[in-house]
């Protein structure tokens, strides 16, 4: 069977959890697969792969979908749990799934300190820029001036750059994709997984429910095309002048590993 | 990194200086890891040993007074001997959090602290009960609320260490008040976790923690290692179910919400949420038996004229009360809980019924006192919170001024 097709990345996933609790036109289904695809492409083998995630329609990904080992634990903290099962069993695969809530905010501290030790770790964030599961409230990484159940106004605040704060924080392969972009997303992941170290890899997801009907993008569609519009590949950009960069995020490999 | 480890396989293990023989599942006695004898130990390193001893081969710890001493003797001696992982975390939530992240991957897992740390790890021991994580948490108690005296000792955690995580469960909280006794119990506080699935914690104050005195080092120690059977549920049908590790084969669902017993979220069935709260009670309640564990002293009369109730250090300075009172005729006895919780309401219900008056000294405001007053009410309290311990004098006084003993 050829590696990466849903048929081949079925087995993967528990029969009896669909259909899955996501919304219709959220982008963590995709995600979802992804992460499976590369899996299936580099063969690995699924029972020596650990799952850890958190609090949030992020930490949904892996559990209870995924047939393996998951650890779905308490809000913000999946990598410092994550730390202890790879410290303990460095055979193990281990890859934190979570959102930008988990992750990035009440977890932040631990991200950070995870990519400076550099603990051999992939942790991917589902970056939908709200929080799903409580509502639509803003988040650490919801763009300024865009309005959240929290922020009718818009939001005053500026959001993390998310991977470029965890390479400043000394993390050794760190890329960011959409959920648009799927196949350099399967690549990346693929090479987050074989990295000797910590791997991190920001994908934007898109959350029309919460996110999207606050900001005149209410459909599935019309936010992956806000995706495929917005970001600009790190080499696209280069000459670029700041004003053409206006309102665009760099996708690619920030820190190549 | 502050991460030290040897490799768990392989040819790599830096040769077989100080190796334990790792036992297998359920009770077996393995040699002790320390030259059998008498030495001179701190309570702090007394812990660090019992750890050791028992079989600890995760420590995850940030740095506090009175409590820092335990993770600076277990870096030290775990860089001697293979496969075991000390990290300092970033801080007390992340501790517990890779403390119980690290149980899941099989390990004998410890962290240790004090008060305020207690207070940050807290919800993750509440996930550890929800997900039945054994674990070992040390709180070595300093004067509180807040940073309070960090270099003084008290009791203020009893409560918070029965009551501190949300919801309804039981836990094991156990107060040592020697040297001796801080290692014997830290190993029994090993053992109470895996056999229960129980995180469980280890109530030391600064003034047991910073004691040094003489203990002697047993031959041979009696461990209890869980059972990791991947055929059976996890979460149900046994009252202790088996626990398989991450990577044993098990397709574990870990959840900190509530499931049922194969892990399967069940967050709006009433049937699975009333099922999980009460095995979580029931298995340790109905092992009463075999988690508590009383001291008492100068107890035999039928009627005594007054007997104290206390913990930890405490339970020093009313024992010697007890023999003060003694030599000045008294029926005076002691009852010293070495397991707070769950709480041997039983034991000291009997026991004061033989009792004139009912006296509990403790470091706090009257924490262990309300535990007693539901099955003695007119126990009285003899408190003390100025971050100095109780001394027997006080308390001798207290029985001559107050009870006319």
């Amino acid at each position: 069977m050829t590696k990466g097709t849903t048929a081949s990345i079925l087995k993967y996933v528990r029969p009896e959890v669909f259909p899955t609790p996501f919304c219709a036109g959220c982008g963590h289904g995709i995600l979802l697969g992804a992460i499976l695809r590369a899996i299936d492409e580099l063969e690995l083998d699924f029972s020596q792969v650990a799952f850890v995630s958190g609090i949030g329609c992020g930490g949904w990904i892996p559990s209870p979908h995924y047939n393996t080992d998951t650890l779905h634990v308490t809000h913000g903290r999946p990598v410092a749990f994550a730390t202890g099962v790879k410290l303990f069993k460095p055979e193990l695969n281990v890859i934190v799934v979570g959102g930008d809530g988990d992750i990035a905010s009440i977890g932040g501290n631990h991200l950070i300190h995870a990519a400076r030790r550099d603990v051999d770790l992939t942790v991917i964030c589902a970056n939908n820029l709200v929080y799903g599961m409580t509502g639509g409230q803003v988040t650490p990484t919801t763009p300024t001036g865009a309005r959240t159940l929290t922020t009718p106004q818009g939001n005053p605040e500026r959001p993390f750059d998310l991977a470029r704060l965890v390479a400043a924080a000394g993390a050794t392969y760190v890329a960011r994709y959409s959920v648009w972009h799927v196949r350099p997303l399967i690549a990346s992941i693929k090479k987050a997984l074989l990295h000797r170290g910590f791997g991190f890899v920001e994908v934007l997801s898109s959350c029309p429910t919460q996110f999207g009907r606050r900001n005149q993008n209410p459909t599935p569609i019309g936010m992956l095309r806000a995706l495929k519009e917005s970001c600009m590949t790190l080499r696209g950009a280069q000459g670029k002048s700041a004003d053409e960069l206006v309102g665009k995020t760099l996708i690619g490999e920030l820190v190549p590993g | 990194m502050a991460v030290s480890r040897r490799k768990t396989t392989g040819k790599d293990v830096a040769g077989s200086r100080g190796r334990v023989p790792s036992a297998p599942e359920g009770w077996s006695v393995i040699a002790s890891t320390l030259e059998p004898g008498r030495r001179l130990m701190q309570g702090d390193e007394a812990c660090a040993e019992g750890a050791i001893a028992a079989g600890c081969d995760y420590y995850a710890g940030y740095p506090i007074t009175p409590a820092s001493e335990i993770m600076q003797h277990l870096c030290r001696r775990f860089a001697g001997l293979s496969q075991r992982v000390f990290v300092q975390m970033e801080d007390e939530i992340g501790s517990i959090a890779s403390v119980i992240g690290a149980s899941w991957a099989g390990a004998r897992a410890m962290t240790a602290t004090s008060g305020p740390g207690l207070s940050l790890m807290l919800e993750n021991i509440g996930y550890a009960i929800m997900t039945e994580t054994p674990c070992v948490v040390v709180d070595v108690q300093r004067a509180g609320p807040s940073t309070g005296q960090a270099t003084r000792p008290a009791q203020g955690d009893f409560m918070q260490a029965r009551w501190g995580a949300h919801g309804d469960y039981e836990i094991i909280v156990i107060s040592p008040w020697s040297v001796q006794e801080v290692y014997e119990e830290t190993i029994r506080a090993f053992n109470l976790a895996d056999r229960f699935r129980v995180p469980v914690i280890l109530l030391l104050d600064e003034a047991v923690g910073h004691l040094r005195e003489n203990m002697t080092v047993p031959e041979q120690v009696k461990v209890y290692r869980r059972v990791r059977d991947a055929l059976h549920a996890p979460f149900g049908e046994a009252e202790v179910p088996p626990m398989p590790a991450l990577g044993d084969g098990a397709r574990l669902l870990v959840t900190g919400s509530t499931h049922d017993a194969w892990g399967y979220r069940r967050t709006t069935s009433p049937e699975a949420q009333s099922q999980l709260v009460r095995r979580f009670v029931d298995k340790i309640l109905h092992h009463r038996h075999e988690i508590e564990r009383n001291a008492t002293y100068f107890c035999d009369e039928r009627e005594l004229d007054v007997l104290l109730v206390a913990f930890g250090f405490s339970a020093r300075s009313a024992l010697g009360a007890v023999r003060r009172a003694r030599e000045a005729g008294v029926a005076a006895g002691l009852l010293r809980p070495v397991t707070l919780w769950p709480f041997p309401s039983e034991t000291v219900g009997e026991l004061a019924k033989r009792a004139r008056h009912v006296v509990v000294p403790e470091m706090n405001r009257g924490q262990m006192l309300r535990e007693v007053q539901r099955v003695a009410p007119g126990a009285l309290g003899y408190n003390r919170t100025d971050g100095e311990v109780i001394t027997p004098l006080e308390i001798r006084e207290y029985m001559r001024e107050e009870l006319s003993l």
